[in-house]
């Protein structure tokens, strides 16, 4: 009987780590000039959208400690900073093409999207 | 009284007037004791307490006299950064330290064989359990902290693996330390795994010690650069010489450099000569003569003389901060091959913990007795094993290093991308003058009386060749002639009226148009251009009244360059608008066999795709200001430049040493940057494709092999470290 119920929990379980981790839908930001992005286990807002051939200022907050998150890369746009902890550090980007271009911790653990509208 | 000095962005200043409004309004502030404002830079660097001013009051004096104040927390970011790891470094090691220490005392008390040895007082459980909680929850804190936030975000990383690994076994020890007696009712023995818990934390602690060690390493080469700016300059102002920091410089500021001294910016030498050690910047160790005249670069040592030269570029627009901004560029793109582990990292942690999920069901279900102690021990090797960090270090780190490694060599890679590509390349093509010549001409031979009329047309032209005839001229005190009607006919040559006569001078592209016969000087002219010279015919009303053969001499490297190349197996070329037989003896003087001549200006980049058609991967090397439709045609395009925005702009990579060798350098910094990613990801991949299974226990039917979760701990802990320093030793790479 135990081994029924285990069998249910960790099925529930897997379906549950799928669901809570792979299913997420992030809502996108429309973003006009600037705009904060929080840095604590990950990014908050974690999509933006930002218009194309403007310079958004993107200001990024480190509130985690962990080393994973100390750095920012945004490689598209040849971008790789160190986020000092509590510090806001300013990014600016001037997108000339639409699209969806990708962000990252240093180890590319954290992603992030910014869509070029 | 806390001191502070801040450096500000000023938007607004256009004038010297404007510099002392706000240096007045600012030194006003009760609590600065000093305000320095560089219109050059647009910056305020200010010293004052911050007990009694703060950014706002800075912002509002600043905004009082008509001007824009925004704090520049980047002047800071290096010093604090610096401050901030070295701090992380020594919190993580103390932990290490403590972690280890009690991990052992555990592990004396509790493993098989060596706990007969232990003192009692350790062999109990609940002393284990005192001795495990401070490093369960204080060294083990920040995994926990990293979990909270991660799963807020509904996102996991390494730390949540490790949390949950940790818990799992600390908790079940705990609870078997507490309830020893329901643990025995279900047929297990009550004995705990603090050393499991408490072993792992410090094991991982110290990989992550060694880790972020390592990875400084990996940006010495920016450090580095950054450290060779100068302090100060030594400003000659109204005959004094006043030393002021660098950031103060102003263009056209007259600066005295002394022997061994550092020059400060760049700029132009107006008095005095010496030769100057360039190679911080473009790794020739050769000093280099300089006079007046010459440029010089800041950041280079000046090594005998004294001089005096001229300011031309300062702030963000010297050559240095312009190598600087260009790495750190390079070090933050991405490199193609690093797509496959992005798609994977972003699935992979949650895959793991629905395999340790799978893993703890099938060991109670199918497993051996006692079933929880093996779901539950199997369950956490899984958690710990699994390393994401290794994929996410692999490429990125070996990168950095590739590009810092290229800088150190005056080799200025513009991006990843085109660090990855340069392995690729299988065919080289050189533009001839100014890259495998020294773009200087000379005039060798003079056919007929023609040097006057020659010079005279080529006064209105811009060619390299016009210069060579024109100095020749001067040199020989010529008297020139009034030109009018002047025409420069692109790939042809000139033309020109020359007392009321018609005058051509150009090549055999040019006669034939003007269908001027040439058959009495052909033996002469074969004769030149077989000795690698470039032959101009003057045609005066519709006759050839002479020659000119004008020679560039080739560069001291061109040969080993080629040479280095071919023993890579990499075809050469050469490409040039000379004719064929011209082109031909310089391709032989050099060892090139495949010459493209004749190719107009406007062609090359043509020529460019046909080699690319025959699908050959091609790099293209010209000097980046006169070639660069043909630089930006081939698949890599590699300036010989001198590191002005131009040339790197229009490049992928810069050879600021201009030393023909370093192509082949940078095809071999490609190879050997792209053959450790690889191994790097092959490690990183493999690594958890094959331990992962091993830790789900799928040797157990067959060997009896499951993997304990202390050496799952070590094996982690050395997957990411082992990455990272097979990146660094990219930096023994010798050229």
């Amino acid at each position: 009987m135990d081994k029924v119920i285990v069998s249910i929990v960790g099925f529930v379980g897997i379906i549950f780590t799928y669901w809570f981790f792979l299913m997420r839908r992030e809502k996108e930001v429309a973003v006009e000039n600037e705009v904060d992005i929080i840095v604590d286990g990950g990014y908050k807002p974690e999509i933006i959208s930002v218009p194309q051939a403007k310079t958004t200022k993107l200001n990024f907050i480190r509130k985690d400690p962990s080393s994973c998150l100390e750095e920012i890369v945004l490689g598209d746009f040849k971008i790789r900073k160190y986020l000092p902890l509590n510090k806001k550090v300013t990014i600016e980007i001037k997108p000339e093409k639409p699209g969806e271009y990708d962000y990252a911790c240093g180890m590319n653990m954290f992603h992030g999207k910014i869509i070029v509208t | 009284m806390a001191e502070v000095k801040k450096t500000y962005d000023i938007k607004g200043m256009h004038c010297a007037s404007c510099v002392r409004l706000i240096e007045k309004s600012v030194g006003k502030i009760d609590g600065v004791t000093s305000c320095n404002v560089n219109l050059a830079t647009n910056k305020a660097t200010v010293e004052y307490d911050s007990a009694k001013v703060d950014n706002e009051k800075l912002e509002s004096a600043v905004a009082s006299v008509g001007y824009k104040a925004s704090i520049n927390e980047e002047v800071k970011s290096e010093d604090q950064e610096k401050k901030e790891k070295q701090k992380e470094l020594n919190d993580l090691r103390n932990k290490v330290i403590v972690s280890l220490f009690l991990g052992l005392l555990i592990l004396w008390g509790s493993f098989p064989g060596l706990m007969s040895t232990a003192p009692a007082i350790l062999q109990n459980f609940w002393v284990q359990l005192l001795l495990a909680t401070p490093v369960q929850f204080w060294a083990g804190l920040s995994f926990y902290r990293a979990t909270i936030s991660a799963l807020k975000h509904r996102t996991a990383n390494m730390d949540t693996l490790v949390a949950i690994g940790t818990t799992v076994a600390f908790g079940y020890s705990a609870f078997v330390t507490i309830f020893p007696s329901i643990v025995k009712s279900i047929g297990i023995d009550p004995i705990p795994y603090f050393d499991t818990a408490t072993i792992i934390i410090g094991l991982i602690l110290l990989g992550r010690y060694f880790e972020a060690r390592a990875k400084a390493g990996t940006s010495d080469a920016i450090k580095k650069l950054i450290g060779l700016q100068a302090k100060t300059a030594r400003v000659i102002k109204d005959g004094k010489e006043i030393d002021i920091p660098i950031d103060q410089v102003l263009i056209g500021n007259v600066i005295r450099v002394r022997p061994g001294e550092k020059i400060p910016v760049d700029g132009v030498i107006v008095d005095g000569e010496s030769s100057v050690d360039e190679s911080m910047l473009t790794g020739e160790s050769i000093p280099v003569d300089k006079a007046k005249g010459d440029t010089v670069v800041g950041a280079t040592i000046n090594k005998s003389g004294t001089f005096t030269y001229k300011a031309t570029k300062v702030g963000q627009e010297t050559m240095l901060a312009q190598i600087i901004k260009l790495v750190q560029e390079a070090q933050g793109s991405k490199a193609p091959i690093q797509r496959i582990a992005d798609l994977i990292s972003s699935y992979f942690v949650p895959a793991v913990l629905m395999l340790a999920i799978l893993t703890f069901v099938i060991w109670y279900d199918f497993g051996s007795a006692p079933v929880l102690l093996f779901a539950l021990l199997n369950t956490v090797a899984v958690l710990i094993i699994a390393c994401p960090c290794a994929m996410g270090l692999a490429t990125p780190t070996a990168i950095m290093v590739g590009t810092g490694k290229g800088a150190e060599n005056g080799i200025l890679i513009k991006d990843a991308e085109s660090l990855e590509t340069a392995h690729k390349i299988n065919t080289v093509i050189f533009d001839k003058t100014g890259t495998l010549t020294k773009g200087q001409p000379e005039v060798t031979d003079i056919v007929g009386n023609v040097l006057s009329l020659a010079a005279s047309l080529e006064k209105g032209s811009e060619h390299s060749l016009a210069e060579a005839i024109v100095q020749e001229a001067e040199k020989q005190n010529v008297k020139l002639e009034i030109i009018t009607k002047f025409k420069a006919i692109a790939g042809h040559g000139v033309e020109g009226v020359a007392a009321g006569k018609q005058v051509f001078l150009g090549n055999r592209r040019l006669m034939e148009r003007e269908n001027v016969s040439i058959t009495s000087y052909i033996p002469q002219i074969e004769k030149l251009e077989s000795e690698g010279k470039t032959v101009m015919m003057l045609a005066l009303d519709g006759k050839l009244a002479g020659l000119i053969a004008v020679a560039d001499m080739i560069k001291e490297t061109a040969r080993e360059g080629v040479e280095a190349l071919e023993k890579m197996g990499i075809e050469v070329a050469m490409i040039t608008g000379d004719n064929q037989r011209t082109a031909n003896a310089i391709a032989r003087k050099v060892g090139i066999k495949r010459v493209l001549a004749e190719v107009l200006p406007d062609t090359k980049a043509a020529e460019v795709r046909k080699i690319q058609a025959e699908g050959k991967k091609v790099a293209m090397v010209g000097d980046g200001i006169n070639d660069a439709p043909a630089l930006a045609a081939a698949d890599i395009g590699i300036a010989m430049g001198t590191g002005t925005d131009v040339a790197i702009e229009a490049a992928d990579i810069t050879l600021i040493n201009k030393d023909l060798q370093s192509v082949a350098q940078t095809i071999d910094l490609s190879k050997k940057t792209m053959r450790t990613i690889k191994l790097n990801l092959f490690w990183a991949f493999g690594y958890n494709i094959i331990l992962i299974p091993v830790a789900m226990g799928v040797l157990y039917p067959f060997f009896h092999i499951l993997l304990n979760p202390i050496f799952a701990s070590v094996a982690m802990a050395t997957s990411s470290i082992s990455v990272v320093f097979n990146s660094l030793l990219l930096k023994r790479l010798r050229f």
